[in-house]
């Protein structure tokens, strides 16, 4: 299976093409719903960020509570769509890759094309089989939150789908837009 | 007369959180392998064996098979003939506050909706019910909000047929599409008032995925099973025959004028653990 690197190279995301697997290399920062709230308003507001979103990749988890011993606990994908509010600002300020389970808006999938980014599935529900690739977690930001908390999560062969490719197609069948082609 | 200290009560609901949380079903992670086995597409043979290894690999290093270890659901049936000593409901909101500290699950409860406060373990959601006998039968069910957000109610009228019922169960699936990590485990209520249909719908789901059911609904069950695993979404939602791994359902009487039907869906980490004391 190909493996990519993080962070994404412009050549490498125009390579992607949805139905891809691939595993990668590198840094992903865990954001989901609350996180992602006060990341849109700090970008609205002109705030500096937690970390630097340009070029960056986030990961829709929330992760249990580390057990003694390990490095992270069990860290699956959350829901995607939730997120799609925000998403456009944070495409806008530089985000280049995203891994979720599900759907995305039409906005969202606009947004993914006119920034030459790319969202990705990892495998739903199995949180303890994807903690395995998670080599060190860094809390960064926001530990008000709980599991919903900013980690810096330094991940090893992470497996990916393409779910959303940097031409604007889905996987999945969005509005009235049959599902584009699986391989 | 059985006389149970509510310690007790609380060092079973702990060993059940994480028990539920940590160990698969057999009777999920069985129809997980029996679809692999079944399924003609490569990826979602693919995903599917990702699900069943994911669920060894939980149940070896004792972590959580699903990161949304859920918001918990107790369900606790107990005998009319059994005496608690000390405090029956916070001995189970103790046992569930160990139970998730002890298993290192998740601190998923906003303990208020609106503002969003920071997350803690509790408190769960509790259901009693009272029944004959001496028996304390305690049910832990961590039930993840991905799917739960899917949870469909619709109060139909007396008079509408059946094809129009199995329409809307089949619809609440399409509708969840692949947003709440199918395959799915469809629980259906249907009857009683419009909580008590919902209260059926969860309930549905801690029937065993294999039990023999009376003719009338088992007919529906697997009607509406075809239907659905015809619906094309499959594991993960990226085509496959198995769109869900059942279809259970719960029935209770209802008013003359009225005909509840819920639909609760599981994802396929469908966890939940028993214990008789």
């Amino acid at each position: 299976m190909k493996i990519i690197k993080e962070p994404l190279e412009k050549k490498v995301i125009e390579k992607l093409k949805i139905g891809d697997e691939v595993l990668i290399t590198g840094v992903i920062y865990t954001a989901r719903d609350q996180a992602h709230k006060r990341l849109a308003e700090a970008i609205k507001k002109g705030r500096k960020l937690p970390f630097n979103l340009k070029g960056a990749m986030v990961y829709y988890c929330g992760p249990t509570k580390t057990p003694k011993g390990k490095i992270i606990g069990s860290c699956g994908p959350t829901t995607s769509a939730r997120m799609d509010a925000f998403t456009p600002a944070l495409l806008k300020a530089g985000l280049k890759g995203m891994i979720g389970k599900g759907r995305r808006s039409s906005q969202v999938i606009a947004g993914i094309k006119k920034y030459q980014a790319v969202y990705f599935l990892t495998y739903a529900g199995c949180g303890a089989l994807l903690a395995g690739h998670v080599k060190k977690a860094t809390p960064v930001a926001y530990r008000d939150l709980g599991p919903e908390a900013i980690y810096r999560l330094e991940v090893e062969g992470f497996p990916l789908i393409v779910g959303v490719d940097s031409s604007g197609k889905s996987i999945y069948a969005v509005g009235d837009m049959p599902r584009a082609q699986r391989k | 007369m059985k006389t149970l200290k509510a310690s007790l009560i609380t060092e079973s609901v702990s060993e059940l959180c994480v028990l539920a949380n940590i160990d698969l079903r057999s009777d999920v992670l069985g129809k997980l392998k029996a679809a692999a086995a079944g399924e003609n597409s490569k990826r979602a043979r693919e995903i599917l064996q990702a699900i069943v290894n994911n669920a060894k690999v939980a149940k070896k290093k004792r972590l959580a098979i699903c990161q949304d270890t859920g918001m918990p659901c107790v369900f606790v049936e107990i005998g009319q003939d059994v005496r608690v000593v000390g405090d029956l409901k916070a001995g189970i909101i103790k046992g569930v506050e160990s139970g998730y500290k002890k298993g290192f699950l998740r601190n998923s409860i906003v303990s208020r909706p609106l503002l969003r406060t920071a997350p803690a373990y509790l408190p769960p959601v509790i259901h009693i019910d009272i029944v004959k006998g001496g028996n304390l039968k305690l049910t832990v069910l961590p039930k993840g909000f991905g799917c739960e957000n899917k949870t469909q109610l619709k109060m139909f009228t007396p008079t509408t047929g059946i094809e129009e019922i199995k329409e809307f169960i089949v619809g609440t699936i399409k509708s969840a599409g692949p947003d709440a990590c199918p395959p799915y485990v469809v629980g259906v209520g249907i009857g009683g008032t419009a909580d008590y249909a919902c209260l059926l719908a969860k309930k549905a789901l801690l029937r065993k995925l294999s039990a023999k059911r009376y003719t009338l609904y088992a007919k529906l069950e697997s009607d509406l099973l075809k239907k659905i695993n015809k619906l094309n979404i499959g594991p993960m939602g990226l085509g496959g025959k198995t769109t869900a791994l059942a279809v259970n359902i719960e029935t209770y009487p209802t008013h003359i004028a009225g005909l509840p039907v819920a639909v609760n869906i599981s994802c396929h980490a469908l966890r939940s653990a028993t214990a008789v004391l």
